[in-house]
């Protein structure tokens, strides 16, 4: 049974991996039915960003202010105001298609402009064990989870009590409603692009010392967070954080005592099972949208 | 098709026999693995490749005539790879490089042999060059040449009856294992765990805790560069000691940088690397890493050995023949001395299997350390 | 009108004509990218029936393609008749297609793409790991190409006018099937469920037998896939292809019946036609279609429609003016 602590702490560590890339599927699917196929390229390239800053001659805290400023206004608003706003008014289906196409487009750039190697990066915990309960656990772990957690809790903060954050989730909801009482609803679909953009280059900043950078590492992190995020219930930060840690968790699980070679089927069973039984995702609330 | 092909032959002929000093490029094409999975093999292939070939025609090509390389992707899809080849071969090319990926060369083969044109890959399936094909060449040890080593390793030096194996569940991985496997059995060494991962896998912790739970003598592991390194810092943190046994992939360089001291102890069979102790390899590294900026893989090198191979083997001719291409390879053996592109003696079998030396490595305090020099199987 | 009609039929004909006569001399890889546009095509159809006409998101469709090609590699390497794998395709993936929207449209429509896209992966990890049945992930090479009534089609050419064939054959099916009152309640159902509801359509069975022959769809052309590049092996069949087909619907214009044509068409032969950019080519590919998503959201078909539409409230305004003017300059 030590062993299952094991698995429980490693898989809670890559479990905050996902919760925080499936947060942001679910900000901008919240306020503007962006289903982003590029999910995992967004966490990816930061990484790259702060990686040419370096070779530019900044310093490491330089580099990843300068990661996030620039993912901030490329994948936020450049995406924004290039990709969605033409095409959000024809529906759900041609924007996610054009995101698919980003994702190549992002991935094939990297590997030409970069390298289709595995470049290492700096870990901003120090790396190396500390002893929990006497077992070792990496402290790079510890690190993504305290700050997936930390963020996760600024986020909640900022939506439920700040007003700023309840005009977001009013235009989120309704957005008809929240225009006649005054919110400015495309201001607030901005920021969740902002946020989202912000929330990605932290992931990177936080994985890519355990994935590399690497033009590919993307689609995993994208299926797994974009499962993630249904699992945890699609319309719901707090569901995406739970997902993303039940399929963290679940997936060592399976690995363990189910197979190996199905490790990652076992994930998608609970989704399927998740869906017959509570479509609505374990934690997240009906959809009350009209047809 | 046929008359038009002997015909060109036939003015191919005239032309190097026609004692003019240029000739028209020797034309190759290389179809590899440019994007998708095997984006980083494929790469490193055709960079190999086209470092080769800028060094040869610097120093005034083949039989004066300089050689022109084509590249085209497979996007690591078999059905792409098989457009993308034919297409090669449409354009009736001296010799056809690539694919890397096992599936892929299995579906292109058959094509290239039907069109008379010699194939030199990457693929490292055991099956491949049994299939009585004399088209094809490979450019690094089969696994049915690399495994056995392995295999005696394990039992003569570190006598150990039980061993885990860990393996990519991919054609490179499941190939490795599925040999390695057999070749235990002989020895009568029990696998005390079979384990699967998934390329791109970023958490060890079960594969691990399951090794731990099995209790090995020794572990074997057959994965990238990448999984390798982080499976080594698993095994640390969780405190396993038995000896590390692994191929080319889990000693490199790259696979130290990343997993630090985690590395220390590991130890493989290294068939092509880098890092080996021969002269030759390390003024490749450095020219490669001068112009690609980056430390190459063994795919790095495969691609050059096949440029070189192509080399060799038309300089014996004495002509440009693409028919008598795959029989001047058959049963040759290039040496170092005579061609320093070849970088280590290697020989050629009647499958195109190819026979040299091998290395048994060790990483001691985070360098990688040849403790054993393997002969070449036929001397 | 019957003029427009008669131009149609005329263009129809000579495009048909064209497919046929044209790749005549063709090299080996332009037939082999015209069969792969061919199959390509057939799988995009069915995907087109379950998104265009039913209004169902699939993301399984890359799945079903490779149930197909594995009935196919399976039973014609054990010497079975390519024709009994196109049997066994086709009701394999139907019922798979049906047990698997079931639950999914019982619950809400847009889970059904949740539903398929769990399904294409575990479908994944079943090619590759049941070894006894699929090899595994060595694949099954050495497939052969079928005899059509004595015909060998090992050749190219041969192989190229089956899947042509195959396509004529699965577009009649479709044309038919659209026109018949299924296909009429497959578009009142994506246009107005609730409408459709209370006209008496069981919403539920037409949306299920919709999702089920599109999929049978991709395991024709799936049928057709394994003998195409005579190699099986689990990759091709990721999520990937499923994405790419549902690109290729988008693209192409979903709910028109020459989108699938097209979209393949951009899916296949762009990239190829892009590849003297060597390293660029799929960068380029990608930007392409991102444009021409922008620019017409609804396909390149909706390009075309647009620009009818356009015309015909013109020409409309037109006689509306000429009317008007009568109207005025009468006494």
């Amino acid at each position: 049974m030590s062993n299952l602590l094991d698995l429980l702490v490693a898989g809670l560590a890559t479990g905050a991996i996902y919760a925080i890339v499936a947060v942001g599927f679910t900000l901008l699917w919240q306020t503007s039915q962006t289903i982003n196929f590029a999910q995992g390229e967004f966490v990816m390239l930061p990484a790259f960003l702060m990686l040419a800053a370096m070779q530019a001659g900044a310093p490491f805290w330089l580099a990843i202010l300068i990661g996030i400023l620039l993912s901030m206004l490329l994948l936020g608003l450049g995406f924004k105001m290039l990709l969605v706003d033409p095409m959000l008014r024809h529906g759900v289906l041609p924007l996610a298609i054009a995101t698919m196409a980003l994702a190549i487009g992002i991935k094939e750039a990297v590997k030409q402009f970069w390298s289709a190697e595995a470049s290492p990066f700096p870990s901003i915990v120090p790396t190396g064990d500390i002893s929990i309960l006497g077992r070792p656990v990496a402290l790079q772990s510890i690190g993504v989870l305290a700050l997936a957690i930390l963020a996760v809790l600024a986020l909640t903060t900022l939506l439920n009590r700040t007003s700023i954050g309840h005009q977001m989730q009013a235009a989120a909801q309704n957005p008809t409603v929240a225009k006649i009482i005054g919110v400015p609803v495309e201001r607030m679909i901005l920021f969740t692009f902002l946020i989202n953009a912000f929330l990605v280059a932290l992931a990177s900043v936080l994985i890519t010392p355990i994935y590399l950078a690497k033009f590919s590492s993307g689609e995993v992190l994208g299926q797994a967070a974009f499962i993630a995020a249904i699992v945890g219930g699609f319309n719901q930060v707090r569901g995406a954080i739970a997902g993303g840690l039940l399929i963290g968790v679940v997936d060592n699980l399976a690995a363990a005592y189910v197979s190996t070679q199905y490790r990652a089927a076992v994930p998608l069973i609970l989704l399927i099972a998740v869906i017959l039984l509570r479509p609505q995702g374990m934690f997240g609330r009906p959809e009350e949208r009209t047809v | 098709m046929k008359p038009v092909f002997l015909a060109s032959a036939l003015l191919a002929t005239i032309m190097t026999t026609a004692a003019f000093g240029q000739g028209a490029p020797i034309k190759l094409a290389n179809v590899a693995e440019l994007s998708g999975g095997g984006a980083t093999v494929g790469t490193n292939w055709k960079n190999g490749i086209d470092l080769a070939i800028e060094e040869i025609n610097a120093k005034g090509g083949v039989l004066g005539r300089k050689l022109e390389v084509t590249h085209a992707d497979s996007q690591s899809n078999p059905g792409v790879a098989r457009a993308q080849v034919q297409k090669a071969l449409d354009a009736e090319p001296y010799v056809l490089l690539g694919p890397g990926y096992s599936g892929s060369v299995k579906v292109t083969a058959p094509l290239a042999a039907e069109a008379g044109i010699t194939q030199i890959m990457g693929g490292e399936a055991a099956e491949l060059t049994q299939s009585g094909n004399r088209f094809l060449f490979r450019t690094s040890f089969g696994q049915q040449s690399s495994m056995p080593k392995v295999a005696k390793y394990i039992n003569d030096d570190l006598k150990a009856k039980s061993v885990a194996i860990v393996w990519v569940n991919n054609d490179f991985g499941k190939g490795g294992r599925d040999v390695i496997t057999k070749e235990f059995a002989k020895y009568n060494i029990k696998v005390a765990a079979d384990i699967s991962t998934e390329a791109g896998q970023a958490d060890f912790a079960a594969d691990v805790s399951k090794i731990k739970a099995a209790a090995p003598e020794a572990v074997f592991i057959y994965v990238n560069e990448e999984e390798s390194a982080r499976i080594l810092k698993e095994l640390k943190r969780q405190g396993i000691t038995v000896p590390l046994m692994g191929e080319t992939t889990l000693v490199g360089q790259k696979v130290i940088e990343l997993a630090g001291d985690a590395a220390n102890g590991a130890r493989g069979h290294v068939g092509l690397t880098t890092d080996a102790p021969v002269e030759l390899i390390k003024a490749f590294r450095d020219k490669f890493v001068k112009k690609y900026n980056y430390v190459p893989d063994h795919n790095g090198l495969k691609g050059w050995l096949a440029i070189y191979m192509i080399k060799a083997t038309t300089e014996k001719m004495g002509k440009v023949d693409s028919k008598g291409f795959a029989d001047a390879l058959h049963g040759f053996t290039i040496t170092a001395a005579k061609e320093p592109g070849i970088l280590m003696d290697a020989t050629f079998d009647a499958n195109g299997d190819i026979d040299r030396q091998g290395f048994l490595a060790e990483v001691v305090e985070g360098k990688q350390v040849i403790k054993q020099v393997l002969p070449k199987l036929n001397n | 009108m019957t003029a427009g009609k008669y131009l149609q039929i005329a263009f129809g004909v000579i495009v048909i004509a064209a497919l046929i006569v044209v790749p005549m001399n063709f090299n080996r890889y332009g037939l082999f990218i015209l069969s792969q546009w061919a199959v390509m095509t057939i799988a995009a159809m069915g995907l087109n029936l379950t998104l265009g006409y039913a209004g169902q998101v699939s993301l399984a469709q890359g799945a079903f393609v490779g149930i197909g090609a594995y009935a196919a590699a399976i039973m014609t390497s054990n010497g079975l008749p390519l024709i009994a794998a196109l049997g066994v395709a086709i009701v394999l993936c139907f019922a798979i297609g049906w047990i698997l929207g079931y639950p999914a449209l019982r619950v809400q429509h847009h889970y059904l793409a949740f539903v398929t896209l769990a399904f294409s992966t575990l479908a994944f990890l079943v090619f590759r790991n049941e070894d006894w049945l699929t090899k595994g992930i060595y694949g099954i090479s050495n497939i052969p190409r079928p005899e059509i009534f004595g015909f060998p089609t090992r050749r190219p050419l041969p192989f190229y006018y089956l899947c042509l064939g195959s396509l004529g054959i699965v577009s009649l099916a479709v044309w038919w099937l659209i026109r018949s009152p299924w296909g009429r309640a497959f578009v009142a159902l994506r246009e107005n469920p609730v409408r459709a509801l209370s006209l008496g359509i069981d919403t539920r069975r037409y949306t299920l037998m919709a999702f089920a022959i599109g999929s049978a769809l991709g395991g024709v052309a799936g049928t057709l896939y394994a003998p195409l590049t005579q190699y099986v092996d689990p990759v091709p069949f990721s999520l990937a292809l499923s994405l790419d087909l549902l690109m290729m619907v988008i693209v192409g214009g979903s709910g028109f019946f020459f989108g699938p044509f097209l979209g393949a068409m951009i899916a296949v032969l762009l990239p190829e036609w892009l590849r003297f950019t060597q390293g660029y080519y799929l960068m380029l590919y990608a930007v392409a279609v991102i444009l021409l998503l922008i620019y017409s959201p609804t396909g390149i078909l909706g390009i075309l429609d647009r620009y009818m539409a356009e015309r015909r409230t013109k020409a409309a305004s037109a006689l509306r003016a000429v009317a008007k003017s009568r109207l005025e300059t009468a006494p």
